[in-house]
């Protein structure tokens, strides 16, 4: 008794103490550290008025702010040093530098956007700015006349034009670079990796002397998607190519596995594996192209007619309207280009955004129309293996009896 | 009959029949595989062909006028009269160079600030918004950057180079000559079109390239070695500053270069906001600067044969820097541990 009572004394000694413990908090963000946030940010503001108004022969706006913000580091390790380790005060400092350039970077990348669109507004808001072009509009006539439609009907063409080059050319070779492999396409790599290092207006001067003055074709709308072609061309090959390499091996193996020769493999297992993010290469690659304007500032020319035809005479996109309507320097002229501007801004967006939903998606995940489908297919193909006579498969047999019990779920989760 | 059973198939059982040829592995046999290789192959060529005649027709007009002064006084000539054969790329490159190193400088802290934040700040759906802001605004136009940064940035950042050139003009690069800063009615316009005002819109412009491309890789630093150095006391910027910034140093270089490559050959933006002068202008903050895009942007259309030859060997020249810079770029990420998983 004697050997235990000391035990249990000890236990019990120990577990109030344990509870009376407070509870940890885990979160990162205390009222202790917001206070010392404010408190330096007032002293550091104080400090700055003091530094500016009286001590020293300080002035200018970005001047105060450079100033208050050392003197808020200062301020804020000053308190945060009051009661804790280095370490911490560190680690503190550190947050707080890393939060303000994000900030800055932020702001600044809003600033872009939102400056720009405003800017646009006034000439976008009117209707005629999509349907005319700026043959009627001097630059004193107000917003209610001309627009930007023969630099939109450009922009087609152009991308229209350079897609048409870069998508089968670009797919197939990237196709080449990482399912048929060989000596070649190692060289073939590193030249396509090489060549996205090649300066757009490079490329643009290259077709301008090879296919306006050399060949004789002058400026026109082809000769810009062949710039832009050139300029895109590495970029949705590399980006291919990443997209191509990543898809699981053990996919092409089951399907070789099964006797399929290669370009049935790579046609119905690897393509489509890898279809969404083929599709985010090729829009990231027509976003580059749709922006780029020194390549049709060399080999386009400028025009402000509505010119259909892409093979003869000037034409002129979106982006290079922007930028000939601003360096004009007249006040109607460059709220258009402002309109052209935020314009390309919202296409580009657009395109983004359809990249962002379809990249979002990895391989193997479908959509619930395409699982139905896929569903739906399989059935067909049970119905195909288990018929005792020979079953000669019809599109239009009516297959969904057998999906009807087992639910949405596809029939070969049911097996 | 037990033994019989036990060994399947005995060689010397085996019917001469059986002892077929070695099967062909190869796959080459159907038609359809041969088509699909030979298609790829020559889109493949096709390609190559593109590429390679680019380059070659390059270098082939560049070398005529290269070979016209002399490739010693093509790279120390500052002026571009090629009429005369008096053109050189002293000026206009170093004005390239000058205006990227300025981006960098300025892009550089920004985009590992705003990397680190997201990946180790930031949660949830605010962390899922600056990922996106980001990726989105490195496919933002570059004539959009050039439009900002000639109608708003330039005048909002006069002060600012007012401001150091009045402060620290005693260091020769923030010198503005012609600039007297006791003289409140003097113009600002010696301090705007300068490598200055260009360098902060290209900073702009490829911070969010640096951002995301060092964001995806500290995103993968290992998570074993993350926990083990909280686990071992870290605090956050403990952690930070040994796994993930060791971890990730390869892509903070890749992403540096990466930008430095799209500054160097950036032309709308810095062709809509400096006056170009043909002389090394050292002076950030001053009015004019040049660089080899903008050259090329201005002087194409009046140019004959020769002075077109002329651009091309400008182009070619920044064209190789590009190269030199992307190819170290991607040699430092390839080498580095950044992508690896960890053993743990």
């Amino acid at each position: 008794m004697a050997v235990t009572s000391p035990r249990t004394v000890l236990k019990s000694d120990e577990q109030p103490a344990t509870a009376a413990r407070p509870r940890r908090v885990t979160g990162s963000l205390t009222g202790r550290d917001v206070a010392d946030v404010v408190g330096a940010l007032v002293s550091a503001l104080c400090l700055a008025v003091l530094l500016f108004g009286r001590l020293a022969p300080l002035s200018g706006g970005f001047g105060f702010v450079v100033v208050a913000y050392a003197l808020f580091l200062v301020a804020y390790a000053l308190l945060a040093s009051i009661d804790r380790p280095r370490n911490a005060v560190k680690d503190k400092v550190a947050t707080v530098v890393m939060f303000s350039l994000a900030v800055v970077l932020f702001v600044a990348l809003v600033l872009v956007i939102v400056y720009v669109v405003a800017r646009g507004v006034p000439a976008a808001r009117h209707l005629n700015f999509y349907t005319q072009d700026l043959s009627q509009a001097g630059p004193l006539d107000p917003l209610t006349i001309g627009g930007a439609a023969h630099a939109m009907l450009g922009t087609v063409w152009m991308l229209g034009i350079a897609l048409v080059i870069t998508v089968p050319l670009g797919l197939s070779c990237a196709v080449y670079l990482s399912q048929v492999g060989g000596p070649g396409s190692r060289v073939l790599r590193t030249i396509v990796e090489a060549m996205t290092a090649l300066p757009s207006i490079v490329a643009g001067l290259f077709i301008y002397a090879m296919w306006v003055l050399i060949l004789g074709f002058g400026y026109s709308g082809l000769g810009a998607g062949l710039a832009l072609a050139v300029d895109m061309l590495p970029i949705i090959i590399r980006a291919a190519d990443v997209v191509l390499r990543v898809v699981p091996g053990n996919l092409k193996e089951a399907s070789e596995a099964l006797g399929a020769p290669r370009w049935r493999t790579v046609w119905h297992v690897v393509l489509p594996t890898a279809r969404s993010g083929l599709m985010t290469a090729v829009i990231l690659g027509a976003a580059r192209g749709i922006g780029e304007t020194s390549p049709v500032l060399l080999t386009a020319g400028y025009t402000q007619y509505l010119n259909a035809n892409p093979l003869r005479g000037p034409m002129v996109s979106l982006p290079l309207l922007a930028f000939h309507l601003v360096n004009s320097s007249q006040g109607g002229y460059i709220d258009r280009g402002f309109a052209a501007a935020a314009l390309l801004l919202v296409l580009v967006l657009v395109m983004f955004a359809v990249a962002r939903v379809l990249g979002g998606r990895g391989p193997g995940h479908v959509t619930r129309g395409q699982a139905r489908r896929l569903a739906r297919r399989s059935a067909h193909d049970v119905l195909r293996f288990t018929s005792p006579t020979r079953f000669t498969p019809t599109r239009n047999v009516p297959v969904d009896d057998l999906l009807s019990f087992g639910g949405p779920t596809p029939p070969e989760g049911n097996s | 009959m037990a033994a019989s059973t036990a060994v399947i198939g005995p060689p010397e059982g085996r019917p001469p029949s059986d002892l077929r040829q070695r099967r062909r592995v190869r796959s080459s046999g159907s038609l359809g595989d041969r088509l699909f290789r030979s298609g790829a192959r020559t889109s493949g060529l096709l390609v190559l062909a593109i590429m390679t005649s680019v380059g070659l027709f390059l270098l082939l007009r560049g070398y005529q006028a290269l070979s016209a002064v002399g490739p010693l006084k093509f790279i120390t000539t500052q002026a571009w009269d090629p009429d005369i054969h008096n053109f050189g790329i002293a000026a206009v490159l170093l004005g390239s160079v000058f205006i990227a190193i300025v981006a960098i400088v300025v892009a550089v802290p920004l985009a590992l600030g705003t990397a680190l934040f997201i990946t180790e700040i930031a949660r949830g759906w605010l962390q899922r918004t600056l990922i996106s802001l980001v990726d989105l605004m490195a496919a933002v136009p570059s004539v959009v950057y050039g439009l900002w940064g000639l109608f708003f940035l330039q005048n909002n950042v006069v002060g600012l180079a007012k401001w150091i050139s009045t402060w620290l003009g005693w260091i020769p690069i923030f010198t503005v000559t012609g600039a007297d800063p006791s003289n409140p009615l003097a113009s600002d316009s010696v301090y705007t079109a300068s490598t200055f005002v260009a360098g902060l819109t290209v900073a702009l412009m490829v911070a969010p390239i640096a951002c995301s491309i060092m964001r995806e890789v500290f995103a993968q630093a290992p998570i074993g070695e993350r926990e083990g150095a909280y686990a071992l006391g870290a605090t956050r910027w403990g952690m930070i500053s040994t796994v993930v910034l060791a971890f990730g140093r390869g892509g903070i270089i890749g992403g540096t270069m990466l930008g430095l490559g799209r500054a160097l050959g950036e032309t709308i933006a810095v062709y809509m906001i400096i006056s170009p002068v043909f002389t090394i202008q050292p002076h950030l903050l001053q009015a004019g600067a040049n660089s080899v895009s903008a050259l090329i942007a201005l002087r194409y259309g009046d140019s004959d044969a020769f002075g077109l030859s002329a651009l091309m060997a400008a182009g070619l020249a920044l064209f190789v820097l590009t190269l030199i810079v992307n190819f170290t770029a991607s040699i430092v990420v390839s080498r580095s541990r950044s992508g690896a998983q960890s053993e743990v």
